[in-house]
């Protein structure tokens, strides 16, 4: 007789039922939501909904329900008509402090989610979207340390009064000269004594001689780690502003990350704010020398050749008055005369450097420089190069009239779309160090559409293809066998929903592939009880033996699928990572329903029998 | 219903020696054409960008070809994919300019010369640098997958079979790369998925049989090597038949209702399964016989404690 104990007949049943459970949720559709998220000062609270509720109902904007979740509040709408009007509504209803975004609502039931039910993450390729991959440009963030410590050594040097030649960035050390060598070893002692992370070398040199500083490799490392922390936390920062619902920001290797931001549509919005490197410098302006001199090349010492935008020349101050670090908010507004304009306000600091200035300097002229910086490709001697080149521009001069100091407003902007960008790249923060884009993978919605109703035909499809096969092949084991296919697809869908995994094209295909194979199994146990049956043993022990001879084939066979799974996991970006999740996780549950969960129900259909009549 | 009713009696390794040279005659054709044209790599390894837009009118390739070179992107390849609506875009790296902002400039001066909104399906670009990490990872993948299956295989069975299975698993992999370079299909992350999901696959069925193999030279008394062999082989017939074309049934339904995108992907599956098949039959058993594996090689080592039973099955 082949008899399960009650027990493993329940456990199998349970698991099942628990599996249906969890894979539930997938069953309901999405709502069309307006998310509404605290940004730098909001709060989101009764307050705010009550606040949401009112301006929705004040344009007569139905909406199906509002409720905080966390630290959202989400409003759900019927169709994505009503979705876009209310985003426009509420994006002037509850300004600057919060993060409005389009999103979609899973409309899973209350029961269900409070077991922790939720449908599976759709990835961009199903759900549309934008996949960056950005490279951190650490050599310049390197450089750029390095060039804060020369500054630091002059102040040093100069409050010491120890005279130098000149303090230069070479590749990547800092180097000093001076006149004597007496000069060279007090600087040494100096620096020594200040400076701890880095190593200094002297080069004797009779005319010039010089000290080298290189950092540490522990200090080097330090600015790559928080060059790159820094970057994610402005470009997180950046896509709040641009209000973007769910956007991942993830480190991926020590100098990648990676940007992905589902349901965005505007791609070359998207590129220009997260590469952006915008930033602003106050300087005064250079009244005592001529222009037309330095445009002929006599630049004086300690003054800096700028272009306006219209092409009119500057000659500025070396010195920077104010740079764009000390903002702490930034808005774009209109002036007087109805042009763009960004109201610009000041963090402690700042402020009081700002005003110290400007006091000093009422009545002479003062410029905004708006300096960007672009990258390009170039090959030189066959290789690959990148260049990056700085393009500052003059956008505004004007008088100082009054002692400036927490608040003030810029002016001399193209439009106002440049404002609201400039106002938003200031709020955000600037990046610590170049950013590039070095992979893009845009799936637009039109798209992601037809490859869910592809992959959900080609699955289905394939699906009913192999249980036809079966039935007509194994008869009633044939039928066994397609419970435990169905129960498969099943247990894969709830274990991607409780893992919370994100399912991607290659993953459907991971799936079909499962269903593919998971068959296997069952025809390998099936050929054998053919065969036992063949030779003349009794149906019960046919059973027995061909599920156990079978088992250590079906084992190793899955083992080795498994490695090469594994490997694919190891190796893969995004959506290859997708693909052997699925194929992993198909391999593990088909075991399950393929062995014990076919076994269960054969037991329970002949197993009680004496000389029952297999039909297979 | 049955394939196969009454024990079959095929003389597999009969024919091995035809066999191996039909095998050797492809692999050489396989490695000439890769050797000579190689493959033709998507973006996903060259770098460079791709853009797949959809007409609301049918699209017109040569006008759009002509609207590209004019602006200066002689380089572009334009093609039709899946329907007369939509439009393949391929652009190269191109120097001094930033690649990131390129598509978006394209579809721009596209849109300005369309008097119907243009759809943006997708865009790809793939900067030069990563493109050459990938080609670097996915064959450093191969490899690990190839050393770790080695290692199980040997350590399950015996370093016979390890190199059967390996055998097997190059051979597949070398013909269908063939067949991607002699056709020139495009060759892109997903076909690179596709094989190594194949190279499970094949394993999967190599596994099977060799189980089978072990097993009929442990219960025979009689007969030799290659009829011990032909045995196995004609013992899971049935068997490697049914799981073949149920994979074959879903792939084909994945091929045929997938789309476009997964095109290339199911094509490497199918002749992956169809190749990964024929193989375990001829290249792994063969490889196996050819090196000489006889029952001693076989027996179990003795241990004291014998409570598992001949197969090593614990159920």
């Amino acid at each position: 007789m082949n008899q399960y104990p009650l027990w493993k007949n329940l456990l199998i049943a349970a698991v099942i039922a628990l599996a249906g459970l969890f894979a539930l949720p997938n069953l309901y559709g999405d709502d069309f939501a307006v998310q509404v998220s605290s940004g730098r000062y909001g709060k989101v609270d009764l307050e705010l909904m009550a606040k949401v509720e009112t301006a929705l109902k004040a344009e007569s904007i139905e909406y199906k329900r509002a409720d905080i979740d966390g630290e959202r509040l989400l409003v759900r709408f019927a169709d994505a008509e009503l979705q876009l009007r209310a985003k426009d509504v509420l994006s002037t209803a509850v300004n600057g402090d919060y993060i409005i975004a389009l999103n979609l609502a899973p409309t899973t039931p209350a029961w269900l989610a409070g077991i922790g039910g939720e449908p599976m993450n759709l990835g961009l390729d199903l759900r549309g979207g934008v996949h960056f991959l950005m490279e951190v440009d650490m050599d310049a963030a390197v450089k750029k340390a390095l060039n804060t410590y020369g500054s630091e050594l002059k102040v040093l040097l100069r409050d010491e009064k120890i005279r130098y030649k000149q303090i230069q960035v070479v590749g990547e050390t800092l180097t000093a000269s001076f006149r004597s060598i007496e000069h060279r070893d007090n600087a040494l002692l100096t620096a020594e004594k200040e400076f701890n992370q880095v190593v200094i070398d002297v080069v004797e040199e009779a005319t010039a001689p010089t000290m080298v500083m290189t950092l540490t490799e522990a200090a080097v490392r330090e600015i790559r780690s928080l060059a790159l922390q820094q970057n994610i936390v402005t470009l997180r920062n950046r896509i709040n502003e641009l209000g973007v619902a769910e956007p991942t920001v993830q480190q991926q290797g020590d100098n990648r990350i990676v940007v992905q931001l589902p349901g965005v549509q505007d791609t070359a919005q998207a590129k220009k704010i997260l590469g952006a490197t915008a930033t602003l410098e106050f300087r005064l302006v250079d009244n005592e020398h001529d222009v037309q001199d330095a445009i002929n090349g006599r630049v004086p010492a300690n003054s800096k050749l700028f272009y306006h935008r219209d092409g009119r020349a500057f000659l500025l101050n070396k010195r920077v008055m104010l740079t764009g670090e000390h903002i702490i908010n930034a808005a774009s507004t209109l002036d007087q005369n109805g042009s763009a304009a960004v109201s610009i306000t000041l963090d402690g600091k700042g402020a009081r450097a700002f005003s110290n200035v400007t006091r000093d300097n009422i009545g002479n002229p003062m410029a905004v420089v708006f300096i960007e910086s672009k990258t390009e490709t170039r090959e030189i001697d066959g290789e690959m190069v990148k260049i990056r080149r700085q393009l500052p521009e003059v956008i505004n001069v004007a008088t100082i009239r009054d002692q400036l100091s927490k608040k003030f407003q810029i002016t001399g902007l193209d439009s106002t779309t440049e404002a609201r960008d400039l106002a938003l790249l200031l709020r955000a923060g600037a990046l610590a160090a170049p950013i590039e884009i070095v992979e893009e993978r845009t799936v637009g919605p039109s798209l992601g559409k037809d490859n869910i109703d592809q992959g959900f035909k080609s699955v289905m499809l394939g699906f009913v293809f192999v249980l036809v096969f079966m039935v007509i092949w194994y008869r009633v084991f044939g039928a066994v066998a397609n419970l435990a296919l169905a129960a498969n697809l099943v247990l894969i869908v709830a274990l991607l929903s409780m893992l919370q995994a994100t399912l991607t094209m290659p993953g459907i295909a991971g799936i079909v592939l499962t269903v593919g194979m998971a068959v296997d199994a069952n025809v390998l146990i099936f050929e054998r009880i053919r065969e036992e049956l063949r030779i003349g043993n009794t149906p019960q022990s046919s059973i027995n033996a061909g599920y156990a001879k079978a088992f250590s084939t079906i084992a190793d066979a899955n083992i080795t699928t498994l490695i090469a799974a594994i490997v694919l996991f190891g190796f893969g970006t995004g959506s290859i990572k997708g693909f052997a999740v699925t194929l992993s996780l198909g391999i593990l549950t088909s075991m399950f329903t393929a062995i014990m969960g076919t076994r269960s129900v054969v037991n329970l259909i002949y197993g009680q029998k004496h000389r029952p009549n297999l039909s297979i | 219903m049955q394939f196969l009713k009454e024990k079959t009696n095929f003389n597999f390794m009969g024919k091995r020696k035809i066999a191996a040279l039909f095998s050797g005659l492809l692999i050489i054709a396989s490695l000439a054409s890769l050797l000579i044209q190689g493959l033709n790599f998507g973006i996903d390894f060259t770098g460079g960008t791709m853009i797949e837009l959809a007409y609301e009118e049918e699209a017109n390739l040569e006008n759009i070809r002509g609207i590209l070179q004019q602006n200066g992107y002689e380089d572009a390849l334009v093609q039709n994919f899946g329907s007369i609506h939509e439009v393949l875009i391929r652009l190269p790296i191109i120097e001094s300019q930033n690649m990131a902002e390129l598509s978006n400039r394209v579809v721009e001066t596209l849109q300005a010369q369309n008097t119907t909104a243009l759809d943006v399906r997708r865009v790809e670009f793939v900067g030069p640098q990563v493109g050459e990490e990938l080609t670097e990872q996915g064959g450093l993948a191969m490899l690990y997958a190839l050393i770790g299956i080695l290692i199980y295989v040997s350590f399950r069975f015996e370093y016979r079979f390890a190199i059967g299975s390996v055998m097997a698993l190059v051979h597949d992999v070398v013909i269908t790369l063939g067949f991607f370079s002699i056709l020139q299909l495009q060759f892109d992350l997903t076909v690179l998925a596709a094989l190594l999901a194949v190279i499970g696959y094949s394993l999967n069925d190599t596994i099977v049989v060799f189980d089978r193999i072990r097993e009929t030279f442990l219960r025979m008394r009689k007969g030799d090597s290659e009829e011990i062999v032909n045995r196995a082989l004609n013992d899971t017939l049935s068997r490697t038949l049914m799981t073949s074309i149920t994979t074959l049934l879903v792939v084909t339904s994945l091929f045929v209702f997938g789309g476009e995108v997964i095109h290339a992907f199911s094509i490497a599956l199918m002749l992956g399964i169809l190749v990964g098949t024929y193989s375990s039959i001829y290249i792994a058993s063969n490889t196996v016989l050819s090196m000489g594996i006889s029952k001693a090689d076989l027996m179990p080592v003795v241990k004291d404690d014998a409570d598992v039973s001949e197969d090593g099955a614990q159920v």
